[in-house]
């Protein structure tokens, strides 16, 4: 039971890491079994418009395995993911980060035993499985300070949980291009990329572009744009503007569903972006599979639990 | 759908796929074998010989989610095909040596792949990635694991019904739908980058 608000006994703070702990499995669990809304509308769309017959006969088969893992209770794809949470944390939040990162690890540890989950950490060099899906530095785990929106209140917590497919994560992209190659070095890099995986990370993808900042700060940049709901923009105009302007060269390429034709190549292009030096210019993509599995919680500071996507 | 064509593995003849062409719809019975990239880098590179006969088998690229109900017996959870070319150095190793004829998976083998199935008369299905639930649906079960060290990615020999569908994406006549698609993206690539 969660304690009422304003209690702050030791027991109650306990309650609150273990319903972090349970909204960590919950959301793994739940982004493998149900699609976000805008995906399922944006696949829906596709198959509408989609004129190549294997297209758009991949895309009745996807919205068809969309309705049976719902039907069925079970998950979308077989790919549990390397497992990724952002955490938004509310800038009154008085929890103890260091204790929520181990009741998320947990939360991942018991949705992957209680759930027979595909383990699928391992080793980098030994290939040893930890049958967990969880190990050193996993989850992977971002944090950002957030003043509250209006899900949020500023002493909340909420969760992002990314299971990456490997088929998507193993086509990830970065380039330090520099600012002789302007923003159509940009434009061309990303195409290239999207080229370049062909139908390896399952499309038609949603295409995270991190532009600016540092190495690092480009690729984590890159990631948080796959966590955007479709049909979302930049709020620099700018930057919006290239989303759309990429999203529409893209999918005149006719890779096509699984790389077998047809018009729907991207289900969108979402660019996060950062300040660079005046020396840089990087541009990192990370893609995301058809089935961009993406789910939320909000947890409170007296445990309450509220699941979205 | 009328335009599929029925086979059933493991096939007798060898060059019975020759018939297939890029493009043809293929709906599967019988029995499928699934592989991964620790399996076929055991039995590779490290020259561990399965017990299982896979002469005239298809092999499909996965590791399942699954719940162990026994020694050695295993339900499924969640079945579904991962991407083929990290695996397509072994190509060679699983059609010559082993006799496999079919490969089912998603995103393709790469071109260099194309000889070995010409030669030696195997194709290479697509299956549609990332829907695994309804490919789970078509498993009716688990019939036998080997490699059961290497969980999840063991030899596992999988019964199926009506599985599918599954398009011919490389042929043993040199047609592989990846590089024709791949080749007009390069194409337009030239010209978007002139365009934009």
């Amino acid at each position: 039971m969660p304690p009422s608000p304003g209690t702050r006994t030791p027991a109650s703070r306990e309650a609150v890491y273990a319903a972090v702990e349970e909204a960590a499995k919950q959301t793994y669990v739940r982004a493998l079994k149900v699609l976000p809304p805008d995906v399922k509308a944006a696949l829906a769309r596709a198959s509408q418009t989609e004129t190549d017959e294997n297209g758009k006969r991949v895309l009745d088969i996807m919205l068809e395995n969309v309705a049976v893992a719902e039907r069925d209770d079970n998950l979308v794809c077989q790919d549990t993911g390397n497992v990724v949470f952002w955490l938004e944390v509310g800038e009154d939040c008085p929890l103890n980060l260091a204790r929520v990162a181990a009741a998320v690890k947990k939360g991942t540890e018991r949705a992957t035993a209680e759930h027979s989950l595909r383990p699928n950490a391992v080793h980098p060099l030994t290939r040893e499985n930890t049958m967990t899906n969880t190990g050193r530095h996993l989850p992977a785990m971002h944090y950002e300070f957030v003043p509250g929106d209006d899900a949020l209140a500023a002493d909340a917590l909420r969760l992002h949980c990314l299971p990456k497919g490997s088929g998507s994560e193993n086509m990830s992209f970065l380039r330090m291009l520099i600012p002789a190659d302007g923003v159509a070095g940009v434009k061309r890099f990303i195409l290239e990329c999207i080229v370049e995986a062909g139908p390896k990370p399952c499309p038609p993808t949603i295409v995270g572009v991190g532009l600016g900042g540092t190495a690092d700060l480009c690729a984590t940049l890159a990631k948080k744009a796959v966590l955007r709901p479709l049909g979302t923009h930049n709020d620099d105009p700018a930057v919006a503007a290239l989303e759309d302007e990429l999203f529409a060269a893209a999918n005149e390429l006719g890779i096509g569903p699984m790389g077998l034709g047809g018009r729907n190549t991207v289900l969108g292009v979402n660019i996060e972006h950062a300040h660079t030096h005046i020396t840089q210019n990087p541009v990192a993509v990370n893609l995301q599979c058809w089935t961009a599995r993406r789910s939320s919680a909000v947890v409170t500071r007296d445990g309450h639990v509220t699941y979205g996507f | 759908m009328t335009d599929e064509i029925r086979l059933t593995f493991p096939i007798a003849d060898l060059d019975a796929l020759r018939v297939l062409r890029a493009g043809d719809k293929v709906r599967i019975d019988g029995r499928v074998i699934g592989i991964r990239d620790a399996t076929q880098i055991a039995m590779f590179d490290r020259g561990e010989k399965p017990r299982m006969d896979l002469t005239g088998a298809a092999l499909i690229h996965t590791a399942p989610n699954v719940r162990k109900v026994g020694e050695g017996r295993y339900e499924k959870v969640c079945i579904g095909t991962t991407t083929s070319a990290r695996m397509n150095r072994f190509t060679r190793g699983v059609v010559e040596t082993y006799g496999v004829r079919a490969i089912i998976g998603k995103g393709g083998l790469l071109a260099d792949s194309l000889p070995v199935l010409m030669e030696l008369g195997g194709v290479y299905l697509a299956i549609t990635g990332g829907a695994a639930a309804l490919e789970t649906t078509q498993i009716e079960q688990i019939e036998e694991v080997e490699f059961e060290e290497l969980m999840p990615e063991c030899l596992w020999t999988f019964r199926v019904r009506d599985f599918g569908p599954l398009v011919v994406a490389m042929d043993s006549h040199g047609r592989s739908l990846y590089e024709e698609v791949t080749a007009g993206a390069r194409d337009k690539l030239a010209e978007l980058v002139a365009r934009l």
